[in-house]
């Protein structure tokens, strides 16, 4: 009895260090990813709502409490107008950008699904740009868009449209096309300015062979045995679109359609390039504005007030994401 | 390719008129598009070999009269820019960044895939849970982090290195291949008495070699194109990549445009050559994870 005893007891303590030796291994496994999360992305994360409590600026300076909140949200408050100013920019971002982008998108990657003899060879030229530096695709568009040489006011001088400013125009666009037809459109109903169009149009180039990639995946995963068997019992191409491929591809749709826009309103580094946010502010988008008041006021209060300010913009992107997810997720087919 | 033609109505449907004028439409359509994705980079091309003059003409020339490849010794030897030294900071950060990413990475995500440690779930789940948290949000505490009262980074190549030394895309997409290796495999090296590192360094990697191979492309990609936080967190020329130089560049440059254009087929090129090379791997890459930068 007693000299079984023993051996139970070693293996249990064998087996206890072998359990202890394999979590010390994989914890050691996981260590440096973790170690690195923990402090570049949850601590800031979590320091970001902090700071914003905060009055900071070269140094800290004291404790604010809301005051910062107050001066943003509050519309007698300081910053009031230039937040509301910059959200009005970025939600005309958003939308001049994510619906083209989808719409071109879809219909490239339903042409190129369909089967052509150079699909490789679309799809790699359609994807070039989204891999270029934003930087310096940025310079390249700069160019094309310049008042006085750039290539797109040729373009429209063929058509028969006088040259644009482009970059530099604060007008708005609707304003502009009423003018140009002899209509006064009020302040009030100006548009996004022409210069924010052609960040669009910039946006979009970019972006397009994005989403064309992630569409040509999505119809490539749909089964091919779902058509034959639509077209055996006698459907035709538009009932197939409209029953087979559109509910089986909306899981894609609205993975892209919120990918987009999240990206969107975060976008910095071509706005930063194009226009900085001039002329007169109409392409001043969220994150240009926390940039400005971080950077370029760091004497006054900037890191409060920017972190104040991106912490009010994390929670107008969730609240744009959940509403997505609430109005279209409830669309979304999932096999 | 033969996809079931047997199954396809008798009727040849090619032939059909309507069918020819939508092919011919679709491929109008594939083309004007191509052309548009394009152009930007055969107008960068094409003015910086022009000459001043001939840049800025209207209307604009598709083609210049006369090759001008001195623009990018001009470009390249600008007053103030430092490409050389750009170049060579970029190339050092993305490749210490990219080794170092697939390193943790290539740990993190066998640990998820393969070994059995309590709190694995929840810790995965933690993991995707900072997906959340957006860089607008981090990037001021970041930058406070990084100032001589904490870590003391500012103005370093550390700071545009260590930060990006982990992806939790990367970890992801890499359990996903390690999931995928037969337990068998394991087992039997288990047997012979390999342990996790031997198996993971003889076995594992060579079988998720496209995964390693994606990972480092993007990582060295999304290093390569890296603007915002190395354009705050630096100040010294000396030190800073070739994005914030190209920065630089454009603003002394003013509307020179021909050499504009040379830099800004510097900052392109490398990355062109390499993603024609390897796009295969580019393109699945982010259709399979669906990261957008």
């Amino acid at each position: 009895m007693a000299a079984e005893v023993i051996p139970t007891n070693i293996r249990v303590a064998t087996r206890r260090r072998r359990i202890f030796l394999e979590h010390l291994e994989a914890y050691l496994f996981l260590a440096p990813a973790l170690i690195l999360i923990g402090l570049f992305h949850v601590l800031p994360g979590i320091s970001a709502f902090v700071m914003s409590l905060t009055r900071w600026g070269v140094i800290y300076e004291r404790w604010a409490w809301l005051e910062n909140y107050a001066a943003i949200l509050d519309p007698s408050g300081a910053r009031f107008g230039e937040f509301v100013n910059a959200l009005g920019v970025t939600l005309w971002y958003v939308l001049l950008t994510v619906p083209v982008e989808m719409v071109i998108a879809l219909i490239v990657a339903f042409a190129l699904y369909q089967g052509t003899r150079w699909r490789g060879a679309y799809r790699v030229v359609y994807f070039m740009p989204y891999i270029t530096s934003v930087v310096a695709a940025a310079t390249i568009f700069e160019w094309m868009f310049d008042a006085n040489f750039g290539f797109l006011n040729y373009v429209l001088g063929l058509v028969g449209i006088g040259s644009q400013a482009w970059l530099r125009e604060p007008r708005g666009i609707f304003q502009m096309i009423g003018s140009a037809f002899g209509a006064g459109v009020p302040d009030s109903l100006a548009g996004p300015s022409l210069s924010l169009v052609a960040v669009s149009i910039f946006t979009i180039w970019h972006f397009i062979g994005f989403q064309t990639v992630i569409f040509l995946a999505g119809l490539t995963n749909i089964s091919r045995e779902l058509y034959e068997a639509a077209r055996i019992d006698g459907a035709g191409e538009r009932q197939i679109l409209r029953r087979i491929t559109l509910p089986l591809l909306s899981p894609t749709l609205f993975f892209v359609g919120i990918i987009a826009t999240v990206g969107a309103m975060r976008s910095f580094s071509q706005i930063y390039v194009l226009t900085n946010g001039g002329p007169l502010d109409t392409t001043r988008t969220v994150p240009l504005l926390i940039f400005h008041t971080f950077f370029e006021r760091t004497a006054v209060n900037g890191i409060g007030l920017g972190a104040a300010m991106s912490f009010i913009f994390v929670l107008i992107i969730i609240a744009i994401t959940l509403f997505q997810f609430r109005v279209l997720g409830r669309r979304v087919f999932y096999g | 390719m033969a996809r079931s033609s047997a199954l396809r109505p008798s009727a040849p449907r090619s032939f059909d008129r309507a069918n020819v004028v939508g092919s011919l439409a679709k491929h109008a359509l594939l083309i004007f598009g191509a052309a548009v994705a394009a152009f930007p980079f055969y107008w960068m091309i094409t003015t910086s070999f022009k000459e001043f003059g001939e840049a800025a003409k209207s209307p604009p020339l598709l083609w210049p009269t006369s090759w001008h490849p001195e623009n990018w010794v001009e470009a390249w030897q600008y007053p103030h820019t430092l490409w050389a030294n750009a170049f060579a900071n970029t190339i050092f950060i993305a490749t210490l960044t990219t080794v170092g990413e697939l390193t943790t990475s290539v740990l993190a995500g066998y640990a998820f895939a393969r070994m059995r440690f309590r709190g694995r779930s929840i810790l995965f789940a933690l993991l995707l849970a900072t997906l959340f948290i957006p860089t607008e949000a981090t990037i001021i505490p970041n930058f406070v982090l990084m100032s001589r009262r904490y870590l003391g980074w500012y103005d370093t190549y550390t700071a545009q290195i260590v930060p990006f030394l982990v992806s939790v895309f990367s970890i992801f997409l890499l359990r996903q291949f390690f999931l995928a290796v037969p337990q068998e495999l394991h087992d039997a090296a288990r047997i012979d008495g390999a342990g996790h590192l031997r198996f993971l360094w003889s076995v594992g990697l060579p079988l998720v070699r496209p995964a390693l191979v994606t990972v480092s492309l993007l990582t060295f990609l999304n290093s390569w194109n890296a603007f915002l936080w190395p354009l705050i967190i630096t100040s010294r020329p000396e030190i800073r990549p070739i994005q914030v130089m190209l920065v630089q560049f454009t603003t002394e440059g003013g509307s020179r445009y021909h050499l504009l254009m040379a830099g800004a087929a510097f900052v392109i090129l490398p990355t062109l050559v390499i993603y024609l090379i390897a796009q295969r791997y580019f393109i699945e890459g982010v259709a399979r994870t669906g990261i957008r930068g």
